[in-house]
């Protein structure tokens, strides 16, 4: 007799209810001023009920539709990143004491317990990148283990999406405390950490059909089936490309803008200011994020080593897919597809890929 | 261990002008449980702190003494930017912050019971006077010691009078080149990697520590090379953008490598095939 692991739809307020009895805030997926965002969630009545969408490089549309189900999008602009990676956050205070003397303090926020419901597997991934580079980053790991993960396997990927090449996606390999497939008249669970474990102890489940089973077997072996796929490139070779004609023709669409980087997932890259009191008593450390498509990025002492467009996209997409395997053993790249939709002109990375990899054939 | 990204207080207890747009501070660490920072090794950098301004990356120069024999960190800055500006109006008896030790400085052990040849150029020769410094205060460590210092103009040659002690040292080689020399320059004037030709090195036991602008660190190191110098002892001092200063904020990026943690002191084999590629 197999565990009882099917939530019917009518019951998934039966979830919110429960983490909601242990603490946790929720935070899940919105539709808001036109886009897919994860915003704190009280009932499943908020989450985008038969919304689906169109993504294109450059385009991302929302379509209303009769479908019942809640969670028939691909992505928002947002990851789990601004959760666990501020966008703006102060790292410390000082101040200018009446004796001279300077004081500091620091200032780490430690979030309330926190589930987010409807995580993406390229999102997890990316996750799990963005914890082994911040790993002993005080401020980030105190947002880290507020969270409680709830996610929800992509059965309806964007046109802009590869995680199935990457090995991301589309339903969720790993990272989560429990993992939701989502079917016409519920959802089949499973559990990933022993908090997984407790939720499910909990909830009025059933014990999903066979014909359950094949419906969620089925519907991910479509999802794998993305138009768009990693093509074929030597990553170690990617920053020795310096000189291909790929990257010229790339700089001259590219408006060095930076949404690749605000909306890509594991992109970590951010910049420290200081934000003086007008009284000039007291003055806050902050950090914000950065993007290697900005002026100051490579900036040193009155010299930049990245002066335009063209070495700064290539640092994007060098260190994204080639020197990230050095650093941490895997591509940067989770295949989520972001940077290809909401690029403003309509960048796809894939492309320029494709013709740096046909260099390595011939 | 605390958070690496949090400032501690250091007071300036001097400040020299070595040049019109070069200074040296000598700070003291207020805080007693503090001074483990002082560990700092050559070719480390800290972080300095103006209030309400802002954080440099500067190189560890050298710890001496104050008048009661108290040890004194000293950074030597130039006034090139908002930071470094901010920094140059303070005067003695006022306050910075500090963080670090940060990154791996120059391998000493490994150099010790070798010939030392210390090449620099330009500002360079900061984070290489603290190897230098400590060369000669562990004399008995080190065979032959070789100072190559190059400057764009003879005037901006720094601490000249410590180069002319070194240079009447025992077992000891000072060579300095201007690409522009003034009248009275009494060394060479022309490039660092001429020089190099005329050192009577022994490659097969000397550890080459370089410091300047990348290009002249590219042609030191091919020219010592050719000299029959094995790559992997040559060693050079790297700057990037830094401003965490911990490997997180993505500035500093070479390639694979985070300069403000896997350098800025980096073997020469592991630089070799992105040096001078466009753009890195």
């Amino acid at each position: 007799m197999p565990a009882a692991d099917f939530l019917p739809r009518s019951r998934l307020s039966s979830l919110f209810d429960l983490l909601k009895q242990r603490g946790y805030l929720l935070i899940g997926p919105q539709a808001v001023d036109g886009a897919i965002l994860y915003r704190p969630l009280q009932h499943p009545e908020q989450l985008p009920n038969g919304i689906e969408q169109i993504q294109q490089p450059g385009q991302y549309r929302l379509i209303r539709t009769d479908n019942p189900r809640q969670f028939s999008w691909a992505n928002g602009p947002q990851a789990l990143k601004p959760l666990t990676f501020a966008p703006r956050e102060t790292l410390w205070h000082s101040e200018l004491n009446a004796d001279g003397s300077l004081s500091f303090h620091e200032e780490i926020a430690s979030p309330d317990p926190t589930a987010v419901i409807g995580v993406r597997g390229c999102d997890l991934a990316a996750l799990a990148l963005q914890d082994r580079h911040f790993a002993d980053d005080p401020y980030y790991q105190k947002r880290r283990a507020s969270l409680l993960l709830i996610a929800v396997d992509c059965a309806h990927p964007a046109d802009t999406c590869f995680c199935a090449s990457t090995g991301d996606g589309p339903d969720a390999k790993a990272g989560y405390d429990l993992a939701l497939s989502e079917l016409d008249e519920g959802f089949l669970l499973r559990v990933g950490s022993a908090a997984g474990q407790t939720l499910i102890n909990a909830l009025p489940l059933e014990t999903a059909t066979e014909q359950h089973r094949q419906q969620a077997e089925t519907q991910q072996q479509q999802a794998c089936q993305q138009q768009r796929q990693l093509p074929e490139f030597e990553p170690a070779r990617l920053i020795h490309q310096g000189q291909h004609p790929a990257w010229e023709a790339v700089a001259d669409a590219c408006l060095s803008c930076g949404n690749c980087t605000s909306v890509c997932p594991s992109c970590f890259c951010f910049s420290e200011s200081e934000v003086p009191e007008l009284d000039g008593t007291a003055s806050s450390h902050q950090r914000q994020w950065d993007s290697c498509f900005s002026e100051g990025h490579s900036y040193i002492h009155g010299h930049r080593f990245r002066p335009d467009t063209k070495g700064r996209y290539r640092q994007w997409l060098t260190h994204k897919f080639g020197s990230w395997v050095e650093q941490y053993g895997r591509s940067g790249c989770t295949g989520c597809g972001r940077c290809i939709s909401w690029c403003p002109v309509g960048i796809d990375p894939l492309e320029v890929l494709t013709q740096l990899g046909r260099e390595d054939k011939e | 261990m605390s958070n690496p990204a949090l400032p501690t207080e250091a007071l300036i207890l001097n400040r020299i002008q070595e040049t019109d747009d070069i200074f040296t501070l000598q700070l003291k660490l207020t805080d007693p449980e503090q001074q483990w920072r002082l560990g700092i090794q050559p070719g480390q950098f800290n972080m300095l702190y103006r209030f309400g301004v802002g954080e440099i990356p500067i190189s560890f120069k050298a710890i001496s003494e104050d008048d009661q024999r108290q040890p004194v960190l000293e950074h030597t800055i130039r006034a090139v930017g908002r930071v470094s500006r901010a920094l140059a109006a303070l005067e003695p008896g006022e306050r910075i912050g500090l963080r670090g030790p940060f990154g791996r400085g120059w391998p000493l052990q490994q150099a010790e019971g070798q010939d030392l040849c210390v090449v620099t150029g330009g500002l360079g020769c900061a984070p290489a006077v603290s190897i230098i410094e400590h060369a000669f205060a562990n004399r008995e460590r080190y065979g032959h010691i070789h100072i190559i210092q190059g400057v764009k103009h003879s005037a901006d040659l720094l601490w000249r009078s410590r180069y002319e002690y070194w240079a009447q040292q025992p077992n000891t080689t000072v060579l300095m080149a201007a690409d522009v020399a003034a009248p009275g320059w009494p060394w060479y004037s022309g490039r660092v990697t001429e020089l190099l030709k005329r050192l009577p090195l022994k490659p097969e036991q000397t550890l080459v520590c370089c410091c300047g602008p990348e290009p002249m660190m590219q042609a030191s190191a091919e020219q010592l090379i050719r000299q029959q110098v094995p790559a992997e002892a040559i060693w050079l001092s790297m700057e990037r953008n830094m401003q965490c200063a911990s490997g997180h904020c993505g500035h500093c990026q070479f390639g694979a490598d985070f300069i403000c943690r896997d350098g800025p002191v980096m073997p020469y084999p592991r630089l070799r095939d992105r040096l001078g590629l466009e753009g890195i």
